[in-house]
C-alpha cells in the first residue's frame, strides 16, 4: 500500500499516523507537504493527520481545506482513493466540502483528552472491515473542537445510508446524536474525531485501533 | 475602502461560547440577559475596484462556513 500523509503547518499527529502505517504495511508513507499540489504516483491511500493546522485561525481545519494539496486529495477521493481524516483531519474534511456537517466548539467548552468507547456502527466500510457491527472499542480523544453538527436531514440521510462508522457510547463533546465518525457517500471518505492511530501497539494502554489499519492493508493493498 | 463582515452563527446552531458568556454575565449579578450569541468581526481593507460579488465570493469561499454560519456586508466606504 502506498500510503501518503499531508503535511499542514500546526499538524502534529503526522508523525503518529506515518509510524502506524508503517508498522501495519511495512512501508513508510510519502510525507506529503501542503504547498505541494501534486501527490506521488501511485498513492493508494491519504491521512489527513490530527493537530492544529494554521493554529485553528478563522475556524478547525478552514485554512487548511484550501491549501494547495487539497485539490489533489479532493480529485483522488473523487477517483475512490481512500482517505481518512483523523480529529483535525476530521475538521479539514468538512471544511473542503469532502465530508458533510461542521465539528464546532465542544460542548463543555473544555479541551477533552481522554480514551472514549466507540460503537463500532458500520462494519462494511473499507476502513472499519477488521471489526464486528455493534462491537465496542477504545480510542483516545483529544480535541477541542469535536462537537458534530448537521441539520436534521443530513444527520437522517447520514443514519439511514449507513454512514455513521462510529459512535460516542458515553457523553464527549455534545455530538449530534453521539457521532463520533462519518462516511462520504461512496464510502472511500472516512472522518473521524478519535485516533486510532494512538492505539496501535501495546504501549499505547490499547490496540483497538490496529484493526482499523489492518483491515484497510488487506482491502486496498 | 474598508468592509465589515460579520459572521454569527445561523439559528438553531448551538453556542456553547455564547452560553458560557451569558452565564458568567448572570454571575456577575446582570438581570434581564435572556441569550447571547458569539460571532465575529471582519475587517477588510480593500482596493476600490472591489465588487459586492468578490467580497460575497470571499465569504463563502473561506471567510465564513455557510453549513453553520451566516454573515452579513457593511461596505465603510473611503477612509
Amino acid at each position: 500500500m502506498n500510503s501518503a500523509v499531508i503535511v499542514f503547518p500546526g499538524s502534529n499527529c503526522d508523525r503518529d499516523v506515518a509510524v502506524a502505517l508503517e508498522q501495519v504495511t511495512g512501508r513508510k508513507p510519502a510525507m506529503v507537504w501542503h504547498k505541494d499540489s501534486e501527490l506521488p504516483e501511485r498513492t493508494d491511500f491519504i491521512a489527513l493527520p490530527g493537530g492544529f493546522s494554521y493554529g485553528d485561525y478563522l475556524r478547525s481545519g478552514a485554512m487548511a481545506a484550501r491549501s494547495p494539496i487539497m485539490r489533489a486529495v479532493a480529485d483522488a477521493a473523487g477517483r475512490g482513493v481512500p482517505v481518512i481524516g483523523i480529529c483535525n483531519g476530521f475538521q479539514v474534511l468538512t471544511e473542503a466540502g469532502l465530508l458533510p456537517g461542521a465539528l464546532m466548539r465542544n460542548a463543555g467548552l473544555s479541551f477533552v483528552c481522554r480514551p472514549v468507547a466507540l460503537k463500532v456502527e458500520n462494519s462494511q466500510s473499507l476502513f472499519t472491515c477488521g471489526y464486528d457491527a455493534g462491537e465496542t472499542v477504545h480510542f483516545p480523544v483529544a480535541h477541542h473542537d469535536g462537537n458534530y453538527q448537521a441539520d436534521a436531514a443530513t444527520l437522517d440521510r447520514l443514519e439511514g445510508q449507513g454512514r455513521v462508522a462510529f459512535r460516542y457510547q458515553e457523553e464527549v463533546n455534545g455530538s449530534a446524536r453521539g457521532i463520533a465518525g462519518i462516511l462520504n457517500d461512496a464510502g472511500n471518505v472516512l472522518g473521524l474525531m478519535p485516533h486510532p492511530e494512538r492505539a496501535i501497539e501495546p504501549a499505547h494502554g490499547c490496540t483497538d485501533g490496529r484493526c482499523l489499519f489492518e483491515g484497510l492493508l488487506e482491502t486496498v493493498a | 475602502m474598508k468592509a465589515r463582515v460579520f459572521i454569527t452563527l445561523k439559528p438553531g446552531v448551538l453556542d456553547p461560547q455564547g452560553k458560557a458568556i451569558h452565564h458568567a454575565l448572570e454571575g456577575l449579578g446582570f438581570a434581564g440577559v435572556n441569550d447571547v450569541r458569539a460571532g465575529k468581526l471582519i475587517e477588510l481593507d480593500l482596493a476600490e475596484e472591489t465588487s459586492d460579488a468578490d467580497i460575497e465570493a470571499m465569504c463563502r469561499k473561506l471567510l465564513a462556513n455557510t453549513v453553520i454560519e451566516n454573515f452579513r456586508i457593511e461596505r465603510l466606504g473611503a477612509a
